[in-house]
């Protein structure tokens, strides 16, 4: 069989069938090659989906839910509808007590000012943070470091940017860390630079961090809260801490118990299931698209091997005469589908590749990219080019059979 | 070399089947030159394709070359019939995309020899039927005649037993015709058997022995008287 493969006559044999059935060729290589690559742009953009999903929410807890006080909707023990509600330090401590199942329960602070370095500035969103920010939204730190407790402690006048904020108020080139910029005319020492393009809501044009305690001050927000993350454990259901924390809240804040409206929360553990859900979905569409096009492909592979052994039959039937055994027929149908196939397979791999690089290059760039680094991998792709082969191959190999299993004066009649 | 008792084929034909051959009993020595005459649908393709293994026979008995052939599968016979057995065709039956040196080398290919060897005796063979200036030509370049002699190139390159030829002057005009039976008379003077099917009294004229045909059963089998051949 070696031999057979490393014969420049089998090569010359393929050579020479191939070029006499152009058509075949033609519309073999190009069934295939639309089967691999429609798959290899449909797993490469499902992927882009993907990463894009995961660039954005990828950073935090995805057990979390976000906590804020709204107004009150519904009069409740003298007070009237349309009360301001404002988050307090100790009701912080009142979940954390009460409610079963939490991980963390992080406060922030957030605003809106001015921040200047030398003559360059721009308008950013300011968030008071703890350390334990990190655990609910992990920060992909450049230099530096996130806010620690003894910033908490001694209130410090430190920051921590986005990378985007160093590109608009630094130039390039210059190391950040150590140095101060300017907040609503307070100095603050920067401690860390993390990497951009992960949500913190909030700025427009990216986020500074303080301390919390920090922000309390400066902006005198007494011992009030912004807002709050809240991380259950991974065996507890976030939705139902979403509901115990805003029932314990209203309890806190003398609001009627089923005052829905009262305190606001977005459940991201929620949100992120809707999104798996659908990339799950997505995932398994692209498979069972992909898949359906490996088998037109097959079938198509088969279908023109069929056409072609059909009107090979009479070669075939010489060649019979001629005292060329069975195998020797099959193996070489074989190898001319297999031969066809594997480059039309490759070529698929390659224009595919390229479709996703083109892609990448002009929708996959930026902070708001439809697809990020939308790529395949290598063995999946492999996997459905080998499937394609030997299947293309045995559909192959029934018209060889039947050519092979008539008699070769059956073959020779044959016009 | 071909020995043939009792030989019966039928062919089916919807639930019925249709008797062709009806008996037959043939020996033909080595070195022979026999040709096969009777009235068209007679049975003479049948009895043809049945000698050269291309189908096979109901009843009877065949042997070739001293071996008994029966329920021969197709591996063994494509041996057989590369080793012992030489075709002719009426319509030629070249591979349309092979010049016609690979034409001639391509049952020496599947015998397993190698590719500069095949050339060679290809050539040899090219050369035998005066076409070695022919060599790259495809068939579609070459005449009627022509193509025949590449085929009978082809049927001589293995250097078989028996060249079969079934009416190989079917499709040419008589000067062609002639050339194409002289070939067949000098392989047969350098000891080939030959076996051919006509239609045509002066071909058949031109062989040792003449065997009709007629409904299935052969009618005569006689000797040519040999007048002084050329
Ligand atoms: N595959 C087949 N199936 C059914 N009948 C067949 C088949 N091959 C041949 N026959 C029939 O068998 C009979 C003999 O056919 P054969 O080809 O041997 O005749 P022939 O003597 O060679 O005739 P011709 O001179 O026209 O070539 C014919 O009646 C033909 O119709
Ligand atoms: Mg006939």
């Amino acid at each position: 069989m070696l031999k057979f493969l490393i014969d420049k006559d089998t090569w010359q044999e393929i050579y020479s069938s191939i070029r006499k059935n152009k058509m075949r060729t033609g519309i073999t290589i190009i069934g295939v090659m639309w089967g691999i690559f429609l798959l290899v742009v449909l797993l490469g953009a499902a992927k882009g989906v993907e990463n894009n999903f995961n660039k954005i929410f990828g950073s935090f807890a995805t057990n979390s839910v976000f906590v804020w006080a709204q107004s009150t909707s519904k009069p409740f023990k003298g007070f009237q509808e349309g009360k301001r509600l404002t988050l307090k330090v100790s009701d912080l401590e009142n979940i954390k007590k009460e409610i079963e199942g939490l991980e963390f329960v992080v406060p922030r602070h957030q605003t809106q000012a001015l921040a200047v370095n030398n003559f360059k500035s721009g308008n950013f969103g300011i968030f008071g943070d703890y350390p334990e920010l990190d655990n609910v939204q992990k920060k992909d730190l450049v230099y530096g470091r996130f806010i620690n407790d003894n910033d908490i402690k001694e209130k410090k006048k430190v920051c921590v940017i986005e990378e985007e904020i160093y590109k608009q108020l630094f130039d390039k080139g210059v190391y950040p860390i150590g140095t101060y910029i300017k907040i609503n005319n307070i100095n603050y020492n920067i401690v860390g630079m993390y990497k951009e393009g992960q949500i913190g809501g909030g700025g427009p044009q990216g986020n500074i961090h303080i301390p919390f305690t920090t922000f309390q001050q400066v902006y005198n927000r007494g011992d009030s809260v912004g807002w709050m993350m809240v991380t259950g454990k991974p065996e507890y259901d976030i939705t139902q801490i979403e509901a115990d924390v805003k029932l314990l809240l209203r309890n806190l804040h003398k609001v009627h118990p089923e005052d829905e409206r009262a305190f606001g929360s977005f459940n991201l553990g929620e949100r992120i299931a809707q999104v798996t859900r659908f990339l799950t979905g997505m995932q398994f569409l692209t498979w069972f698209v992909g898949i359906a096009t490996l088998i037109a492909g097959v079938f198509a592979i088969g279908n023109i091997l069929l056409i072609t052994v059909k009107e090979r039959t009479k070669e075939i039937g010489i060649r019979r005469a001629l005292g060329a055994k069975p195998w020797e027929i099959k193996r070489q149908i074989i190898l001319e589908s297999v031969f066809l196939t594997s480059i039309a397979g490759a070529l698929g791999i390659i224009f595919g590749g390229l479709v996703l690089m083109l892609i990448d290059a002009t929708i996959g760039k930026g902070p708001d990219a439809a697809l990020t680094n939308p790529t395949v991998d290598i063995p999946v792709v492999l996997i459905a080019a080998l499937t394609l082969v030997v299947l293309g191959t045995l559909i192959g190999m029934i018209p060889a059979q039947t050519a092979v299993s008539i008699r070769p004066i059956e073959a020779l009649r044959e016009e | 070399m071909i020995k043939i008792e009792k030989l019966h084929k039928s062919y089916p034909i919807g639930k019925d089947s249709l008797h062709v051959l009806k008996g037959l009993d043939l020996h033909i020595k080595e070195g022979e030159f026999v040709s096969i005459m009777g009235s068209s649908g007679s049975g003479k393709s049948t009895l043809l394709n049945i000698v050269g293994l291309l189908d096979n026979h109901d009843e009877g008995n065949y042997y070739l070359n001293g071996q008994k052939i029966e329920k021969l599968d197709e591996k063994k016979a494509a041996i057989l019939r590369n080793k012992f057995l030489g075709f002719v065709f009426q319509s030629f039956n070249l591979i349309t995309y092979k010049t016609a040196i690979e034409n001639v080398a391509l049952p020496l290919y599947y015998q397993g020899m190698g590719r500069k060897e095949r050339q060679k005796v290809a050539m040899q063979y090219l050369e035998k039927v005066g076409l070695k200036d022919r060599a790259d030509h495809l068939p579609s370049e070459l005449s009627g005649g022509e193509k025949q002699r590449v085929a009978v190139a082809r049927a001589l390159a293995t250097n078989p037993k028996v060249v079969l030829a079934d009416e190989p002057t079917g499709a040419l005009d008589s000067a062609t015709s002639a050339s194409v039976m002289q070939l067949l008379k000098d392989i047969n003077r350098e000891g080939m058997t030959v076996f051919v099917i006509t239609h045509e009294e002066d071909i058949a004229e031109q062989t040792d022995r003449i065997v009709r045909l007629k409904d299935g059963v052969i009618i005569s089998d006689e000797k040519v008287n040999k007048k002084v051949n050329a």
